[in-house]
């Protein structure tokens, strides 16, 4: 019996003293640290005005789920003389469905060209199809253009 | 008359079926009862549901890739499943790794085992009729040590931190203080459900006596961490047989006298009063500068051809890693020990002559992973 009153003394006690410490989600949004991963998006390079990525492939060899699929291409900016990189993405496909969030890709690339989402635009990407979850080049800079990403974790 | 009626009367056992969806099978478990009455006679078990194949799907991947594999395995102590994992690699390499990263795996690890506890205690309290408020009492304390984990490795549950020969980054500056903050959170976890279970005489009258094991079954059962040591064997792997660095820290091996439900959850509430410890000590020895990854390792790692078998003791007991390389960057085959699954196995030798009632505390005091179970 007293075991009993005791812990109904305890929860009278939390129920008084303490403050809940769930918040009301969609509304609210829990403050999410610096590292967090989300998932991978490509890094626009200010300077040049053009992705870092060069299309190396080495993400895409990496990648233990094989969501990735990269195409390169000649840089006509190489060309023009205005950038230093020979070779830039042409297309860049991850399938945000299969990616697993391991972070290998951005611990393999050299050019820091691709980081993981640290936003809850990261997080929350319910989609009606699935097809909708596979990104291509422009969704994936498209963050990191704005300014609106500055990934916690690169190479 | 009467009496012949009754002679006419046929016995039979009644099989109950429980699960796969159940919620106190704890994932999807299913187990057929035979019932005589109210006690079991016979338990099957079924499992699989959740086999994925994922040691198959490890022989395929390198040894860095796997790791995200391992916590997908066992999703409530992930560290260790990742601990065990690099360190079949580093042996079969023979890579020594630096004593910070050392350090900072076993802070994590610990405080990992704190959090697999605390979704023990909270599922538990469930099982006895509880119901929620233990869950909510616990779940608190479990989301604080998740939030560090979160800003140390970036993710809430699927960490993929630790690397072959150390960790894959540093960890926050302020890591250390972080633990503290935590810690004090943890105490405060520990001590509500102290409070509210531990003396509580319906949740005694529930647990006390029913699933009892001796030690002598336990050990030829093949059962390991609480179950085992709530029978009152003290084999604990981080004692008997230390690996990283924890031989240098003081800690006690809580053991059970009885074997019974109420022994297991008394067991585990000591180990965490035992993990805090390790926390505190391992904080004060953690050396303030220091490499975290091994010098001179290979952007792709490669093994020479041999086995090794590396163990570690997970919340649920031993979490072995057997790994046989034939050398190359992946592994020839790769089998994991869980404990989930051999603790499991001793189902169906502790329902038996039990209530039905009783068959889902005895499954809830096992404290069992199915992801780990079927792999």
């Amino acid at each position: 019996m007293i075991g009993i009153m005791r812990s109904m003394a305890l929860v009278m006690k939390v129920a008084l003293t303490r403050k809940p410490v769930t918040i009301q989600y969609p509304e609210v949004h829990r403050e999410i640290p610096n590292r967090d991963r989300a998932f991978p998006i490509l890094i626009w390079d200010e300077e040049h005005d053009e992705p870092f990525c060069t299309g190396c492939h080495a993400c895409e060899r990496a990648c233990p789920v094989e969501c990735m699929t990269v195409v390169m291409k000649d840089n006509p900016k190489h060309a023009a003389g205005e950038s230093k990189r020979r070779k830039i993405i042409d297309e860049f496909w991850i399938d945000y469905a299969r990616c697993m969030r391991c972070n290998i890709c951005v611990e393999v690339c050299n050019f820091e060209a691709i980081g993981m989402n640290n936003t809850w635009a990261g997080h929350e990407l319910s989609r009606y199809d699935r097809k909708d979850l596979v990104m291509d080049v422009e969704m994936l800079l498209s963050q990191s253009k704005d300014g609106k990403v500055d990934p916690g974790l690169r190479a | 008359m009467v009496a012949e009626h009754e002679r006419s009367l046929e016995v039979v056992d009644i099989p109950i079926n429980m699960g796969p969806q159940h919620p106190s099978t704890h994932g999807v478990f299913r187990m057929v009862l035979m019932v005589d009455g109210e006690k079991c006679v016979d338990v099957i078990p079924h499992i699989g549901y959740m086999h994925r194949g994922g040691e198959k799907l490890m022989e395929a991947m390198d040894f860095r890739q796997g790791i995200g594999y391992c916590d997908r395995t066992e999703y409530l102590a992930q560290f260790s499943a990742e601990l065990a994992y690099v360190m079949a690699v580093e042996r079969l390499m023979d890579v020594q790794v630096p004593e910070r990263a050392e350090y900072i795996r076993v802070i994590l690890t610990e405080l990992n085992r704190l959090s697999s506890h605390f979704m023990f205690m909270g599922a538990f309290g469930i099982d006895s009729g509880v119901f929620g408020t233990s869950f909510t009492y616990a779940f608190p304390q479990r989301e604080y040590l998740q939030e560090l984990f979160e800003e140390v490795s970036g993710d809430r549950l699927m960490y993929a931190y630790f690397r072959v020969g150390g960790l894959a980054w540093e960890v926050t500056d302020n890591f250390v203080q972080r633990c503290h903050e935590v810690l004090k959170h943890t105490q405060q976890g520990i001590r509500d459900i102290d409070e509210l279970l531990t003396k509580n005489e319906i949740f005694i009258g529930r647990c006390q006596g029913i699933g009892a094991f001796t030690a002598e079954q336990a050990i030829a059962n093949g059962l390991s961490g609480p179950m085992l040591r709530a029978s009152g064997v003290p084999w604990d792997l981080r004692k008997d047989e230390p690996y990283s660095v924890y031989d240098r820290f003081n800690f006690e091996i809580p053991v059970g006298n009885y074997g019974d439900v109420y022994d297991r959850y008394l067991v585990r509430l000591e180990e965490m009063r035992q993990s805090v410890s390790i926390v505190e000590q391992a904080l004060e020895q953690l050396p303030a500068e220091g490499p975290i990854v091994a010098e001179k390792l290979p952007r792709r790692l490669r093994t020479p051809p041999g086995e090794v078998y590396a163990k570690v003791e997970s919340p649920r007991g031993e979490w072995g890693v057997y790994l046989v390389s034939k050398g190359g960057d992946k592994p020839y085959r790769l089998k994991m020990r869980s404990p989930s699954f051999c603790n499991l196995s001793a189902l169906r030798e502790m329902c038996l002559n039990q209530f039905l009632a009783d068959a889902v505390m005895i499954l809830g005091s096992m404290d069992i992973v199915l992801c780990c179970v079927d792999r």
